[in-house]
């Protein structure tokens, strides 16, 4: 197998691991257009790390996170509904960034990359940068898992119980933020809430526990990285969009399955 | 019940959220072993001021006193679960904290034990309820706040959910604090109803509120059908303020 190939992988299965259980929460708490919103916010991050010459995967969760925060600073508001609110942040922060970016650096920046990911040009850096973030957010989800949830249940039962809910739900809005700077690699901006949702919404229909949910949500993402850089090399397909199509293809076998409780 | 002690206490509270008041300088107090009802008609401030009490949102201005490290089991008064997740009744359970045998014995209690491996989005109504109650129990409370805690409960079930918490009240020598918008099978076992609407119309011994000016305003016509219904239980015919009265060999006041 080709070294590249060999690096995608890597690359890939790190991500389709870590995204496998923090899917899970954005699928129970209904966080899939606010992943949406992280994730678009993420082109901005990657002018501010440019600008600042700072490290990009930093720059782009940190942009992730201030975009999160800034809805939740919104939602205060309670004028407009959420998704409102995510329809106005994600598009605004999707454009602001192809605008930002064309302005720096006209031709200097494969803007496809960043859209649709860039998983066959992956380098040692980034596989490590992956596994570490990687490892890291999924040891952060181990701790907080029965508090978070715990919010996910029922957020004042948890408060009165003694759960920092603002705290851990802060928490889970970071992991998410991480979780997109190390996956924008492999998807892309447009394509990375597919990596959370579809495993995650697939393993449902599996899962008898959280627990099992988690771990099928990620065999399945890393199955689906398989299969689409397989395409990809095979077929030329272009990577991300095959490992997302990769997800959709599970998907659709698990609907012939009969639902479990 | 000679010196009660002072679980919670609100003394003038206020919430005031844009430039409406919902809850205007209401004073409550539950002491060890009461039960104390929240009573008022949708949009009184019942819920808003529970959840100010609890610490769940902020409160503009007034006191609110807690017994240092008091327990509280609360019973939220719905659950939504997202369909996405599966969840046992002894998962949700555990999620307070608490060990299998703990769980078995709490949902033994609230008569619930069959339910142990149940997902939750199967239960119906009142065995929601149960478990939820079960939930609140397993933190060993000394106090027990209950958000209407017998909607979506037929009328049997709603009767022996409230016997049920009365009689945990005494073996737990815990305070109970009920928000109820119905109040034919909640009096009976009352110590003190506090009647809001926005602010507190009226609080006392139930026999007092009930002939209470401000109490009649605001439920006279309800609380005549439901004494009519409340009667259907016993077979003695009684004056207006006849549900209140615990003299009767059929009904023990405190079971």
């Amino acid at each position: 197998m080709p070294e590249f190939l060999l690096l995608a992988l890597a690359a890939g299965l790190g991500v389709a691991l870590v995204s496998g259980p923090l899917g899970c929460f954005a699928v129970w708490r209904r966080m899939a257009y606010f992943g949406d919103t992280m994730a678009h916010s993420a082109l901005l991050g990657v002018t501010l790390g440019l600008l600042l010459d700072i490290n990009i995967n930093l720059a782009v969760a940190m942009g992730c996170l201030l975009i999160a925060l800034l809805l939740v600073a919104l939602q205060r508001g309670r004028q407009l509904a959420t998704d409102t609110l995510l329809g106005i942040l994600s598009h605004s922060t999707l454009a602001l960034g192809l605008v930002a970016i064309s302005v720096i650096s006209p031709g200097r920046i494969n803007l496809m990359g960043y859209l649709f990911g860039d998983i066959l040009a992956t380098t040692t850096v980034d596989v490590i940068t992956i596994w570490a973030v990687g490892i890291l957010v999924l040891i952060a989800l181990a701790y907080l898992w029965r508090p978070l949830l715990s919010i996910t249940v029922h957020e004042d039962l948890a408060h009165v119980e003694g759960v920092q809910v603002t705290a851990v739900r802060t928490a889970l809005m970071l992991l998410m933020a991480l979780v997109i700077a190390i996956a924008m690699k492999v998807v892309g901006v447009l394509l990375i809430t597919a990596l959370l949702i579809i495993p995650a919404a697939t393993a449902r229909r599996l899962a008898r526990t959280p627990e099992q949910m988690a771990l099928f949500a990620s065999g399945i993402g890393a199955l689906a990285v398989v299969g689409g850089l397989t395409a990809s090399f095979y077929w030329d397909w272009p990577a991300g969009p095959a490992i997302v199509l990769g997800t959709t293809g599970v998907f659709v076998l698990s609907l012939l399955k009969k639902q479990t409780q | 019940m000679s010196e009660p002690t002072t679980l919670l206490q609100a003394k003038q509270l206020s919430v005031i959220r844009g430039n409406r008041t919902l809850v205007d300088r209401a004073d409550l107090t539950v002491h060890a072993g009461e039960i104390v009802t929240l009573i008022g008609p949708n949009g009184a401030g019942k819920t808003t001021l529970v959840r100010a009490l609890l610490g769940l949102m902020s409160f503009n201005s007034g006191e609110l006193v807690q017994q240092p490290g008091l327990r509280i089991g609360y019973m939220p008064q719905k659950l939504h679960i997202d369909p996405s997740l599966p969840l046992t009744v002894k998962r949700f359970l555990a999620l307070g904290g608490s060990k299998l045998s703990a769980i078995t014995d709490a949902l033994s209690r609230t008569g619930a034990h069959h339910l142990l491996e149940q997902h939750l989005q199967a239960l119906s109504g009142g065995e929601t309820q149960r478990v939820l109650l079960a939930r609140a129990l397993l933190r060993n409370p000394q106090l027990l706040v209950l958000d209407e805690p017998v909607q979506g409960v037929d009328v049997a079930g709603q009767a022996a959910l409230y016997t049920l918490i009365n009689e945990l009240r005494h073996e737990l020598g815990c305070g109970v604090l009920l928000i109820s918008h119905d109040l034919h099978l909640v009096m009976a076992n009352t110590d003190t109803v506090v009647c809001l609407n926005g602010h507190v119309c009226c609080q006392g011994h139930p026999s007092q509120v009930t002939v209470d000016p401000a109490y009649l305003e605001l439920f006279g016509h309800r609380a005549e059908a439901h004494i009519a219904l409340y009667t259907h239980h016993h077979d003695h015919a009684h004056d207006e303020c006849g549900e209140l009265h615990h003299d009767h060999k059929d009904h023990p006041p405190h079971a």
